[in-house]
């Protein structure tokens, strides 16, 4: 009879572990709605959504997202413009070209590119990289929206190459065989063929690359310049929404308006990565089917 | 022969889906204690269903499920709880499937979940089990090597073993010789006849030869549904049907 | 050689090239880091406290600070994670609740670490009144790590073949015995694997940990559960932005130990790996 007790013990512990997991998202939820909810009992919500000025601290503050939006959505465009192809790129050298002994070697650094810590890879661009831009391109400073998009789409990357490469590996050898027979070149095949098949699970890498890069805090509170007015060019300093937090939470006083519409922040973020995940989560089923 | 048998199982109208294919139709059957009982027919007529039946297997299957009723001595099926009407209907599959541990542990996993703690017991409890099974002399003096070593053959005994550990009442066979070489084949079925005393049977089985061989009765499956059950000598030489016959003879399946 | 073989050729080597393109970053950074870092690096730099406003002294407590997190985030996720990839691969059917598990796992690994990061601060250190403190924080890190704890042991149980079940299932076992005795130990290899990876982000990350357990400066070690701790991720944001006239070989010495530790908890993780995988059986 002990045993049967154990038993429903652990089962009991299984099922609500389950539920737990759906519990977290709609605490995450719920607490970031609660406090954002007290920003707009005292701001209004076209105010937040619409404004183009972010000055928490004057008085009277204004708390308009669209400087910080514009900041996080450059810098994502951009390090995406760089990292979707050059990931693609490396996923098929590593795929399709690398011999093998090549191809461990160049998964390993890729996984060691990985596991770097983001912080580490601001403070490579404070010391070297923003530096090293403000001369190549005589920037008044390096800490600007360049200096991010390099290292996001640096940051991306393991990402990118991985899915995609997934993909590219799931694709049927039978269509690559098929055109083969066709007297198509090995190159012919894979741009013609293999490519368009896996695009799917290509797409998926994307998003969830667009997913990493708007959510990283680190990097672009350290490298890009920290100032949240509406970027007009990618070499100018910037702030995007993560930054915005990171940066700000530790001046405010629990209970402020500056401190609700930080939450505010936070639901935008957290609505922005979820709607991403849940398309690329769709385009990976569509993939493997 | 006529008098009245000791039926152990039974089932009534039982019907079997998986989604919305009909797999098993309106089958009504009795099985009597200590016999061995074929089931023979062709490919998809449903047999492995009705054995997995028995000992509710199928629900493992997410979209199985299932009409009637089957009684296990006079006790509805239903009302037994998975464990022990496990332990009481134990079954031996297609492809000799051992755990990848020793041979001793693969005897002794059924006694151990049973809440058997005592080491001197679980020993005796493996030398029997795999006495009755005729594996204990080949294997008694490599009880800690690997199972999955051993040939087929010796993976299959090795899985009776298993399964008399336990205790049934009944053991069912779904194929069980069909990966096995004829030496091996003929060691089960003397090993079936031997188990016969103190063991209900039921082998399924695509070798019609096996069956008469073997079975005491048996029943004939085709397409979902129970053409007809008999004495083994009367079924495989007087059919009451035409389609039995046409089986039997090799027209088809 | 005729035009379509010449174009592949210049197609491969392209794709070499950009390859080099990323790779080459990687190896200059490591190099960058070591070399620059390696000097500073000495027994006492790992084993004292911080002085002179952390620009002379050792980085001990961030180290301790770190483990203690990394610790306490495993306490949680762990057991956790494992459980509810048992209920989802073991016990439950494809329903609605399963598909609403799935997909909350799917949209905790996208949520942005900051977003954590004020998670944690309103409900552990704010609302369940834990305070800044290295329980709070490594709560935090634990549903952050989660999702991935979760795909991991889900691909590792749904990689033992169906067949164990069925043999224990038709020897009476119960199910939690299925598990226990049939599923979990060989799945154990591929959790082990997941989890020290998931470990090592975390103990990466610094977002997370900004308001939920962070001290800026605190030049002894933690007493509790509920004290604030240094953190090697945070400390190298602090003294390379915080601190004017940081002499940088500190923060390259800092990086290094930093990754030197992700890196190890990585080896670690892939040979546990492989050492399972020769012992393989099935």
């Amino acid at each position: 009879m002990a045993k049967k007790i154990n038993e429903r013990i652990i089962e009991t512990a299984i099922r609500i572990s389950g539920f737990a997991v759906i519990a977290f998202v709609f605490l995450i939820f719920l607490f970031l709605l609660k406090d954002s909810l007290s920003l707009f009992r005292i701001y209004p919500l076209k105010g937040f959504i619409a404004g183009i000025r972010w000055l928490p601290i004057s008085e009277p503050p204004s708390f308009g997202i669209i400087p910080l939006f514009m900041g996080s959505i450059l810098v994502t465009v951009g390090a995406i413009m760089l990292c979707v192809p050059i990931g693609v790129a490396t996923a098929l050298f590593i795929a399709e070209v690398a011999p093998k002994n090549l191809k461990m070697i160049l998964k390993s650094l890729i996984e060691i590119l990985a596991s770097i810590p983001s912080v580490v890879l601001g403070f490579i661009g404070i010391v070297w990289l923003g530096p090293f831009l403000k001369n190549t391109f005589h920037l008044t400073t390096g800490m600007c929206g360049l200096t991010g998009v390099c290292l996001l789409a640096f940051m991306a990357l393991p990402t990118i190459i991985s899915i995609s490469e997934d993909a590219l590996i799931s694709v049927p050898r039978m269509y690559k065989e098929a055109a083969y027979g066709l007297g198509a070149t090995r190159w012919q095949a894979l741009w013609r063929v293999v490519l368009p098949a896996a695009s799917s699970g290509i797409i998926a890498a994307a998003m969830l690359g667009i997913g990493r890069v708007i959510g990283e805090t680190m990097v672009v509170m350290m490298v890009t310049g920290n100032s949240p007015i509406i970027p007009h060019s990618i070499l100018q300093p910037l702030r995007t929404l993560t930054a915005t937090i990171a940066g700000e939470m530790g001046e405010t006083v629990g209970g402020s308006d500056h401190y609700y519409a930080l939450f505010a922040v936070g639901l935008v973020l957290f609505v922005i990565t979820f709607m991403l995940n849940f398309v690329a989560d769709i385009s990976l089923r569509k993939n493997r089917k | 022969m006529v008098e009245q048998q000791d039926v152990i199982l039974k089932t009534i109208n039982l019907n079997c889906f998986y989604g919305d294919q009909h797999v098993l139709r309106d089958v009504n059957l009795e099985v009597h204690r200590n016999e061995i009982l074929g089931i023979i027919g062709p490919a998809n007529s449903g047999k492995t269903t009705f054995l997995r039946a028995m000992n509710r297997l199928n629900s493992l299957h997410i979209q199985y499920c299932q009409k009637g009723v089957i009684l296990l001595e006079n006790q509805n099926q239903q009302d037994i709880d998975d464990a022990s009407l496990r332990r009481k209907i134990g079954i031996i599959f297609a492809m000799p499937q051992v755990l990848p541990v020793t041979i001793y542990e693969n005897v002794a996993y059924g006694p151990m979940v049973h809440g058997v703690r005592d080491k001197r017991k679980i020993e005796q409890i493996v030398e029997d089990s795999m006495k009755k099974a005729f594996v204990w002399d080949e294997l008694k003096d490599r009880l800690r090597s690997p199972a999955v070593k051993l040939s087929g053959g010796q993976q299959q005994r090795l899985c009776i073993a298993r399964t008399l550990a336990v205790e049934p009442d009944v053991i069912l066979y779904d194929e069980p010789c069909s990966g096995l070489d004829p030496i091996s084949t003929a060691k089960m079925e003397d090993t079936m006849e031997l188990l016969a005393e103190s063991y209900t049977q039921i082998l399924v089985t695509n070798n019609t030869k096996q069956a008469s061989r073997v079975s005491h009765r048996c029943a004939f499956f085709l397409m979902g549904e129970m053409v007809e059950i008999d004495q083994t000598q009367k079924l495989f030489t007087h059919p009451d049907d035409q389609r039995t016959d046409d089986y039997i003879t090799g027209k088809f399946g | 050689m005729n035009g379509a073989k010449v174009r592949e050729k210049i197609a491969f080597t392209l794709l070499g090239l950009i390859t080099l393109l990323v790779v080459i970053p990687i190896v200059l950074i490591i190099y960058y880091v070591i070399s620059r870092g390696w000097s500073v690096i000495s027994w006492e730099f790992l084993t004292a406290a911080p002085r002179n406003g952390m620009k002379s002294g050792g980085i001990f407590p961030a180290i301790v600070g770190t483990v203690l997190l990394i610790v306490g985030t495993m306490a949680f996720s762990l057991p956790l994670g494992i459980l509810s990839a048992i209920y989802l691969v073991e016990y439950a059917r494809d329903n609605v609740f399963t598909r609403m598990i799935k997909l909350s796992v799917v949209n905790l690994s996208g949520i942005p670490s900051i977003v954590y990061g004020l998670f944690g601060f309103t409900l552990f250190v704010v609302f369940l009144q834990m305070g800044t403190s290295i329980l709070a924080g490594s709560l935090t890190l634990a549903i952050m790590s989660l999702p991935v704890i979760i795909t991991a042991t889900k691909e590792a149980l749904e990689a033992v073949p169906m067949t164990y079940r069925e043999i224990s299932l038709s020897l009476g076992a119960t199910r939690w015995q299925t598990v226990r005795y049939c599923v979990l130990p060989y799945a154990i290899p591929g959790i082990l694997t997941g989890t020290v990876l998931s470990l090592s982000r975390a103990a990466g990350e610094t977002a997370p940990i900004l308001f939920t357990v962070a001290a800026f400066y605190l030049p002894r070690l933690p007493h509790s559960v509920f004290d604030q701790a240094m953190a090697l991720p945070y400390h190298l944001y602090v003294i390379s932005t915080q601190v004017p006239n940081m002499p940088t070989e500190l923060s390259f010495a800092t990086g290094l130990v930093l990754i030197g530790l992700v890196c190890l908890m990585n080896l670690v993780s892939i040979i546990l790996r492989s050492h399972y995988r020769k012992k393989k059986q099935w």
